[in-house]
């Protein structure tokens, strides 16, 4: 069947297999010479699709246990977040690390080692795990952590699904008071004020901001900065504070069909961007959020990723070490303005230090942009990456889906390393997807 | 508040594991009813975990019908609420050609459901309230070429619904018949099915959850199968009987 990724691009004709049972992952091992799994399909691009053998993991989706003493919870990776804050949330747990989907599985969370607005604080998802089962290329199962079998534990935490697959793990939850954050806004002027404000906000459990990524001149890089922790009870007003974990659902709203692609364009996303940035500035202070609209402000709208129309659209996220972060963003906002190809949501972020085998987090700060799929956003992007590399800095796998090889391999000074464990194992040709074939892992 | 239990008999199938979850998540403790139900032990740890109730497994075969009035006494407590989600569906081609396969496939979906939906329906005559729910399927609407013997065995199962429906309506019992349409389930696995079309197993979960609250008589999943099914019962025979659908 025809597969993609959540961008909608590229789309690959591939074999889709839907295990039940471990032994049928067995069988699949032993009877597909190459193959990669596959969680709900939200990696933006090509990485969860093999075009000979992509198995979909959705039914492995069962909850194993919970230690209310430790927060521990083992889940096979099948079940995403979402259903893990349904269950959690009203018995006062949430997941340490959240990415901006609570659509992601927890497979697909620890394959692409992904990030939140804590990273600066918390880490990756790395942090949140204690163990994982690997199902290798000889279809055994390997327990693994950062002190058993750790060299698995560190390639298979951003290995892209690339060194087996990830049936089972145990996370740990964060123990929370309510279901709502108190956010502060922040509104800056420009880049520089953008990157003190979050240094300034360092000690805050969360920060991230939203860029308006068609200012100029002097606004380049003007920002909403939004700082936020968890509530404690008693910052809830009373009406709230007899039922601290629930919140008025979010009537769904869903996006029908695919817009035209004329519908974003110079204009109607300057108007945008404008507007939000207002919106936002006008709201500044501290705010009650709830956790939903705090952390999956997209996930409301279902489908969303038809707005860019029939030709899908490509996530660009980098990450520039912190010596040379300020010089590089600025790069990276002259280019996207000049092309006035502006990105409907561009979010900045501060990493904290990261020492990982092969996930994307360093040091530094990093950017998120989305473009429509046409030949002259592909052009810039071709102009982000050659500005990215310059500056030292590396790309998120879980959102390309159009780097080249040399970009990459340029990238990456530890793929060598990667690549080597791969072999070691016998995973390099058996555990493959199309990102992994494109870009020559 | 605390319910008495929710027995859902097939509960391997992808359709009797979404009703479980639908019902537990409404704190319905869940009775777990399947062949081997041994194997059933890390679906009921999952339902326990994720909505605090309690979950507890019976062997049950629907196909050995002299057990089954055994099987009911042997659960620990009568259930409020028995969904029936057994069904065989076998390949047409193999249905008609392979007498023991075709008979299987109609006591599966007739006569294994019909006898235990029986057992039960005199216990919860006899208690004065209760509800069945049989999934059968709109493939028993009319009989096609490409699906006859599945049809007929189902077209069996609905009017045994309609039947004991007609029987215990001034007993205190309400009986659900459900249509669920296409399903993407295991039964389905490989076959390409319009999107549009299908709905997901825990639609079909949440469906059933509302006709039993809102003692709904007959249910399609999706409401455009009601559509589809009024036009295919109303093909005059002459020119049915030329199509190919």
């Amino acid at each position: 069947m025809k597969l993609s990724g959540w961008g909608r691009y590229p789309v690959i004709e591939a074999k889709v297999y839907t295990p039940r049972r471990l032994e049928d992952l067995k069988a699949r091992i032993a009877s597909t010479p190459s193959l990669i799994a596959r969680g709900n399909g939200r990696a933006y691009g090509d990485s969860a699709i093999n075009p000979q053998a992509t198995l979909r993991m959705t039914h492995f989706n069962r909850m194993i246990a919970f230690d209310p003493a430790t927060g521990q919870l083992e889940v096979e990776t099948g079940v995403t977040l979402g259903e893990i804050i349904k269950a959690f949330l009203p018995r006062g747990w949430f997941p340490m690390i959240s990415p901006g989907t609570k659509f992601v599985t927890v497979g697909g969370a620890i394959a692409a080692d992904v990030h939140g607005k804590n990273h600066h604080k918390d880490g990756s998802f790395r942090t949140c795990v204690d163990w994982i089962d690997v199902l290798d290329a000889e279809g055994n199962v390997q327990r693994c952590s950062p002190t058993e079998n750790a060299r698995l534990f560190d390639y298979t935490l951003g290995g892209m699904g690339l060194t087996g697959i990830i049936l089972r793990a145990a996370i740990r939850l964060r123990p929370v008071e309510t279901g709502w954050l108190r956010q502060t806004t922040l509104a800056t002027p420009d880049l520089h004020a953008t990157i003190q404000a979050f240094e300034a906000g360092h000690d805050a459990t969360y920060s991230v901001a939203w860029i308006d990524c068609l200012g100029r001149g002097a606004s380049l890089g003007r920002s909403l900065v939004m700082l936020g922790e968890h509530a404690a009870l008693t910052d809830l007003p009373p009406e709230r504070a007899d039922k601290p974990f629930d919140i008025e659902a979010r009537r769904a709203l869903s996006v029908p069909v695919e817009f035209p692609s004329f519908a974003l364009n110079r204009f109607s996303l300057q108007a945008f961007n404008a507007l939000y940035y207002r919106m936002g500035a006008r709201r500044k202070g501290e705010q009650l959020v709830n956790w939903d609209a705090y952390f999956y402000p997209l996930d409301a709208i279902h489908g969303w990723n038809k707005i860019y129309g029939r030709k899908g659209f490509a996530q660009y996220q980098c990450v520039l070490p912190l010596d040379r972060s300020e010089a590089g963003l600025t790069c990276l906002l002259e280019e996207t303005e000049k092309a006035g190809a502006g990105s409907f949501l561009a979010v900045l972020k501060r990493f904290g230090v990261q020492d990982s085998a092969f996930s994307f987090p360093m040091e530094g700060y990093t950017l998120a942009l989305d473009f429509p799929v046409t030949p002259k956003t592909k052009a810039l992007l071709e102009r982000l990456d050659r500005i990215t590399l310059d500056h030292g800095g590396r790309f998120y796998l879980a959102k390309d889906s159009r780097m080249t090889a040399k970009t990459f391999q340029a990238s990456e000074e530890r793929l060598a390393a990667f690549e080597a464990f791969r072999s070691e194992r016998s995973m390099a040709r058996r555990f493959c997807s199309a990102q992994a074939e494109r870009l020559g892992i | 508040m605390t319910h008495s239990p929710v027995l859902i008999l097939g509960a391997r199938s992808d359709i009797g594991k979404a009703v479980a979850h639908a019902f537990a998540a409404r704190e319905y403790p869940i009775q777990l009813a399947a062949r081997n139900a041994e194997n059933l032990v890390s679906d009921a740890q999952d339902i326990e975990l994720r909505y605090n109730v309690s979950v507890t497994l019976h062997d049950f075969d629907a196909l050995a019908t002299d057990t089954h009035e055994g099987f009911v006494s042997g659960l620990p407590e009568l259930p409020q609420v028995a969904i029936c989600a057994v069904g065989l569906m076998g390949k047409q081609a193999e249905n008609e050609q392979d007498l023991s396969i075709q008979s299987s496939v109609m006591r599966s979906n007739f006569e294994g459901p019909a006898s235990i939906l029986s057992v039960l329906a005199n216990r919860f005559e006899a208690r004065g309230s209760g509800c069945l729910v049989g999934i059968s399927s709109v493939a028993g609407d009319r009989g096609r070429a490409t699906n006859y013997i599945y049809g007929a065995s189902k077209a069996g199962f609905t009017a045994s619904l309609s039947g004991l429906r007609n029987r215990l309506a001034k007993r205190g019992v309400h009986v659900v018949t459900v249509l669920p349409g296409f399903v993407a389930t295991q039964m389905t696995e490989g076959m390409d099915l319009p999107s549009r079309l299908t709905a997901q197993p825990p639609q079909v979960g949440e469906a059933i959850f509302k006709a039993f609250v809102r003692k709904r008589n007959t249910i399609y999943v999706l409401p455009i199968w009601f559509l589809i099914m009024a036009i295919i019962r109303n093909i005059p025979e002459p020119i049915f009987k030329r199509l190919k659908i």
